[in-house]
């Protein structure tokens, strides 16, 4: 027989089980002395604060389930009778609704951090196209919860949306019909909504542990977006960044709570409280916050295929951009030129989002148009360009210099030290 | 393909021999393929409109309390289709828009039943995205053309259901109809 795993636990019932399935090894490899880079800063926090929402989300929408009613003719009368009769109703579906607009939130620092930092550049290149099939999977299973309350909203956002696919050429029709299951949306798409939102998370959470095993593989980047040279540049997961992750977490905590508990309908649209009726398309229909940008970028151009292939684009480009970026330093604080390139992103991000808020007309579609081109020069011009010509800040020799030259930092010279002798 | 068969005599064939084994393999990978595709097609039809979706039924739609300028909304399979009784200025403004100016070009005459040029009967869903027109009311926002305006994208169709303007590709579509008496007619 093969031997049994060599456990170093003292403890004689984990270790009796550790000899046979290491998993206590395994936690505390990955997590408790996971060598970490010792200077994060907190927008390093977002991806942890992602991976708590996610769960937040999964337990919310199970217990969720169990009192809503997909059927067109129910839809919307189960989801007021969570609101008024179910113990505590009003919160579950408060904290799931908001927990949507959170997981944005958080996800889309987490996206810009990578892109500040360098994150996605070599060899984390895998690392980052796994984060943009989140992102997909995230806005497929946010599309299709916001359809299940059967409002307004839900049913002329889920025809739009299944209409983009109309656009392809020859099959376009028979893909929609297919998705629909029917001429139009109706009471079968309502039904299979309901069961693949049910399904995507779980998708999510599988993807989300490849995405983790691919970090824990190269380890993560830092602010200084220099690899890290040894010990002496690194700390313990645990406790080091268990505790800076939970003070991010008690803010994060305090920022959704102000959410659900004093402007629950802060980011959804009224018209979402007006059951669903498929002759009246509401006058000022927009999509969920997170999606606006990608809406404006779709309206910007004035054709159909056109619309749908740039707004797919915009997240496409994002799966090439370790090899768009030619730069070989990763951090933005070595990259004074691109960093202002960036900021212009940013805003040009933002702005695309007011625009596809606002009714197509007069400077707003001026507006969309300019940052949509941005959108694309940036990554397929800018950002391969930028790389040859820009001249980087010379960088630091190590993670280790700076901090404790920097008068401490967040942490003593002394305390530096450390973790070496536990490694 | 360089392996050989393990336990043919000695193992020691030539490399690039095709032994009976290779189509053995080759034929069960097939035949697997084959297995897979046979279940995953019946898992993915079913998503395809179900028996009672398909059992479509026609509609008989009323004329007579339509006054001209107003158009009512019909049902059918789930779908709005406008009904609109046009007055006489605007059935001469669909008529006489030269063809070169349109996007989907397709003349008035093409798109009425001859001698009901007054009734314009068109499927209510904007060829963009799916939205549904407005200007079915007198008071609401018809748009430059005086035809229908789609909230969603901008689109703008004119009396004859023509886009005009915005992003949709097409003009409204006739759905299939036929008049059963002059004040009367069937849809589907």
């Amino acid at each position: 027989m093969a031997g049994l795993h060599k456990s170093e636990f003292t403890n004689p019932v984990i270790n009796w089980v550790d000899s046979r399935l290491p998993i206590f090894t395994m936690m505390q490899k990955e997590y408790g002395v996971f060598p970490t880079p010792k200077n994060f800063n907190y927008f390093w926090n977002f991806g942890a604060l992602a991976m708590v929402n996610l769960m937040i989300m999964i337990v919310t929408g199970i217990f969720l389930a169990m009192n809503y009613t997909p059927h067109v003719s129910m839809a919307f009368d189960s989801v007021e009778r969570i609101m008024r009769d179910v113990n505590f109703g009003w919160l579950l579906r408060y904290v799931h609704a908001n927990g949507a607009s959170m997981f944005f939130i958080v996800t889309y620092i987490h996206i810009f951090r990578g892109l500040y930092y360098g994150s996605y550049k070599a060899p984390r290149e895998l690392l980052w196209i796994i984060g943009v099939v989140i992102l997909l999977l995230m806005m497929a299973t946010a599309f299709m919860g916001y359809v299940l309350p059967w409002g307004q909203m839900s049913y002329w956002g889920a025809t739009v949306i299944t209409n983009l696919f109309s656009a392809i050429p020859l099959v376009g029709d028979s893909i929609v019909t297919w998705l629909w299951g029917g001429f139009s949306v109706d009471n079968p798409t309502l039904n299979r909504f309901f069961s693949l939102h049910y399904l995507l998370p779980f998708v999510l959470v599988g993807v989300v542990f490849l995405h983790v095993a691919a970090l824990h593989v190269t380890g993560s980047n830092n602010p200084l977006g220099i690899e890290v040279k040894g010990p002496q540049d690194t700390l313990p997961f645990h406790p080091y960044y268990t505790v800076k992750d939970s003070v991010g977490m008690c803010v994060y905590l305090l920022v959704f709570a102000v959410l659900v508990f004093f402007a629950p309908d802060f980011f959804s649209a009224p018209d979402n409280y007006i059951p669903a009726n498929p002759l009246v398309t509401p006058a000022e229909i927009v999509p969920e916050w997170y999606f606006l940008p990608f809406y404006a970028i779709l309206r910007s151009v004035p054709n159909k295929l056109g619309g749908v292939v740039m707004m797919f684009g915009a997240i496409a480009v994002l799966f090439v951009l370790p090899w768009l970026d030619t730069s070989p330093v990763r951090s933005c604080k070595f990259r004074p030129i691109y960093r202002q390139f960036l900021f212009l992103l940013v805003i040009s991000c933002i702005v695309l989002g007011m625009v596809g808020a606002h009714r197509p007309e007069g400077i707003w579609v001026v507006l969309g148009r300019v940052c949509t081109a941005y959108y694309f020069l940036h990554f397929l011009v800018i950002l391969p360009i930028l790389g040859k010509l820009e001249r980087p800040l010379p960088l630091p020799e190590s993670i280790s210099r700076p901090v404790i030259a920097g008068g401490g930092g967040p942490l003593p010279g002394g305390a530096a030290a450390k973790p070496m002798e536990k490694v | 393909m360089t392996a050989t068969a393990p336990g043919s005599h000695g193992g020691a064939h030539a490399g690039q021999e095709v032994t009976k084994r290779d189509f053995l393999k080759l034929v069960a990978g097939a035949g697997a393929a084959v297995g897979v595709g046979a279940m995953a097609w019946p898992v993915i039809d079913s998503m395809n409109p179900s028996k009672d979706v398909l059992a479509l039924s026609s509609i008989d739609v009323d004329l007579t309390p339509i006054q001209a300028g107003q158009a009512i909304t019909a049902v059918w399979r789930g779908k709005p289709v406008f009904v609109r009784h046009r007055t006489p200025e605007e059935i001469k403004a669909a008529e006489s828009v030269p063809l070169s100016q349109l996007i989907d070009p397709q003349a008035d005459k093409a798109r009425v039943k001859p001698g009901h040029d007054q009734w314009l009967v068109v499927v209510g869903i904007c060829t963009h995205l799916g939205c549904v027109p407005i200007g079915n009311k007198p008071s609401d926002n018809r748009g430059e053309f005086g035809g229908w305006f789609c909230p969603c994208h901008g689109s703008q169709y004119d009396t004859s259901g023509r886009v005009r303007h915005g992003p949709a590709p097409a003009n409204l579509a006739v759905p299939p109809y036929a008049f059963e008496t002059d004040t009367k007619i069937k849809i589907g």
